[in-house]
């Protein structure tokens, strides 16, 4: 292990969510968390506190000392957005396939079939790709898609505009057309829990504005998708994601996945990852 | 009818299967089952004490048994039933013992026993795959016969859904000949883990 990758902020429990002290897996090791008096506390396992931070209603730790706070999400804070805890979902795939995965808008009209993309409208248009030096962040912008139901709130097909942005090695946050009000976005985020590097429970997280959907049926339908994914997530070989070239080849659809891995091993986060083609 | 409904539970979706293949419509009501327990509320109690889904609800009508609901929306549609469904009615609870358990743990985090749920699981694998493998050497494709029955549709869901869990199903060709036969049916819907059959409908 080394500070690269335990210097990182990980998601590990819904708040709503914690009814009692309980014991989970990051990076392997084991775990304990709770809360007290309304403070969510974490412990490893030689009972040392971890450091906390309560943000997107789910609690945040790092085994190791942080230096920067967790990310921000400043659009989320906006008035009449609904934040929706969607719950968990283990997976056995590394953390970085799982957030590879959410970047990739070209499974669409074969894995969400007519909800967020449809034959033939399969091809991805050229969009922008970048890591944002100052921020130390992977963003792709002017990403374009045709979706029969983009969102609970969607009527019918719209093109669809989505930003995506990667703040941590295993979140990923991405921005999306707002279906009742064009010029918005909607915010939908995946955190990834590394239990292992072949193991993860991810927390989907969105802050919508829909007045209609009832909080079930947002939450129904954001796990109708992650769980259409997963059965793909836990069958990719090779399964820890390779930063090198030589394994996979991409095409241009799949530049915000290059830059991604481009980015961790640029920055020397190998949790989960293969560096070796082979 | 209503269907009180949530999307990822198997039993939900025997109903919703059922019901698409009937062309009867039904409407939804979600059920945040996970992570918010909405199964267990208030309402949801006074309506099913049990806390279960699914829930059907016709008229005055209220079932909360998978099976009693699939006999009910077959009640006018005898060629979906056969004299040997309830053994097989049966049968399907027990997948949902196994096979479902050990998939609500894998995914959701549930507690299970799940040495336990994985062994039975593959002991209903084999008796399944050994079933219809019987049924194919008398040329038929279905549990009880020819034809799917309510049966069918009862074993497909955890069976197709058993990957989900921890279960390969490369061991069970009769097994995954008949979900493909069950993938075919006109009006057949997914259910996220089970695909429909776009990658071999148009061979090239």
């Amino acid at each position: 292990m080394n500070t690269a990758i335990e210097n990182h902020w990980y998601p590990v429990a819904m708040i709503s969510g914690i009814d009692g002290p309980r014991e989970t897996l990051l990076l392997g090791k084991k775990i304990t968390l709770g809360r007290k008096d309304g403070t969510c506390w974490v412990k490893d396992a030689t009972g040392k506190a971890l450091p906390t931070v309560e943000r997107f209603g789910h609690l945040w730790t790092s085994p190791g000392q942080p230096n920067r706070d967790l990310f921000t999400i400043p659009e989320a804070d906006s008035p009449g957005r609904r934040l929706v805890d969607v719950g968990s979902v283990k997976v056995k795939c590394s953390p970085l396939r799982a957030v590879e995965n959410f970047l990739d808008i070209a499974h669409f009209p074969f894995v969400h079939t007519d909800i967020l993309g449809a034959e033939p409208h399969t091809e991805v248009d050229r969009y922008d790709v970048k890591i944002r030096e100052e921020v130390d962040e992977v963003w792709a912008t002017k990403v374009k898609f045709y979706q029969p139901q983009a969102a609970k709130s969607a009527a019918g097909g719209i093109t669809t505009e989505y930003m995506y942005r990667v703040p941590a090695p295993t979140c990923s946050v991405l921005y999306k057309t707002c279906p009742p009000r064009p010029g918005e976005w909607d915010i939908i985020t995946l955190f990834v829990q590394p239990l292992t590097d072949e193991w993860c429970e991810v927390w989907p997280w969105m802050a919508l504005y829909d007045d209609e959907s009832t909080m079930s049926e947002m939450v129904s339908f954001q796990q109708l998708i992650f769980m259409q994914d997963r059965s793909i997530l836990e069958n990719q070989i090779p399964r820890k994601l390779p930063l090198d070239p030589g394994m996979e080849v991409p095409t241009q659809a799949d530049m915000t996945s290059v830059a991604y891995r481009r980015w961790l091993k640029k920055i020397g986060y190998t949790y989960g990852a293969q560096l070796v083609a082979a | 009818m209503i269907l009180y409904d949530y999307v990822l539970s198997a039993s939900c979706y025997k109903v919703r299967l059922m019901a698409a293949l009937l062309g009867t419509p039904l409407i939804l009501r979600a059920v945040n089952f996970h992570p918010a327990r909405e199964h267990k509320s208030p309402e949801m109690l006074a309506l099913n004490p049990k806390g279960t889904l699914p829930i059907l609800q016709d008229g005055e009508t209220v079932l909360t048994d998978s099976a009693d609901i699939l006999r009910h929306l077959t009640m006018d549609h005898p060629e979906w039933r056969s004299p040997d469904d309830d053994r097989w009615l049966a049968f399907a609870s027990d997948l949902n013992e196994s096979l479902g358990l050990a998939r609500l743990h894998d995914v959701i985090g549930y507690e299970a026993d799940i040495d336990t749920a994985r062994a039975a699981g593959v002991t209903a694998l084999r008796k399944l795959e050994a079933h219809l493998t019987e049924q194919r050497f008398d040329g038929l494709i279905f549990l009880t016969g020819k034809a799917p029955t309510i049966a069918d549709i009862a074993c497909f869901p955890n069976t197709a859904l058993a990957p989900d869990g921890g279960f390969s199903l490369d061991p069970y060709p009769s097994i995954r000949l008949w979900m493909r036969a069950v993938r075919s049916l006109p009006g057949f819907i997914e259910m996220p883990g089970i695909h429909r059959l776009h990658e071999l409908a148009h061979p090239a």
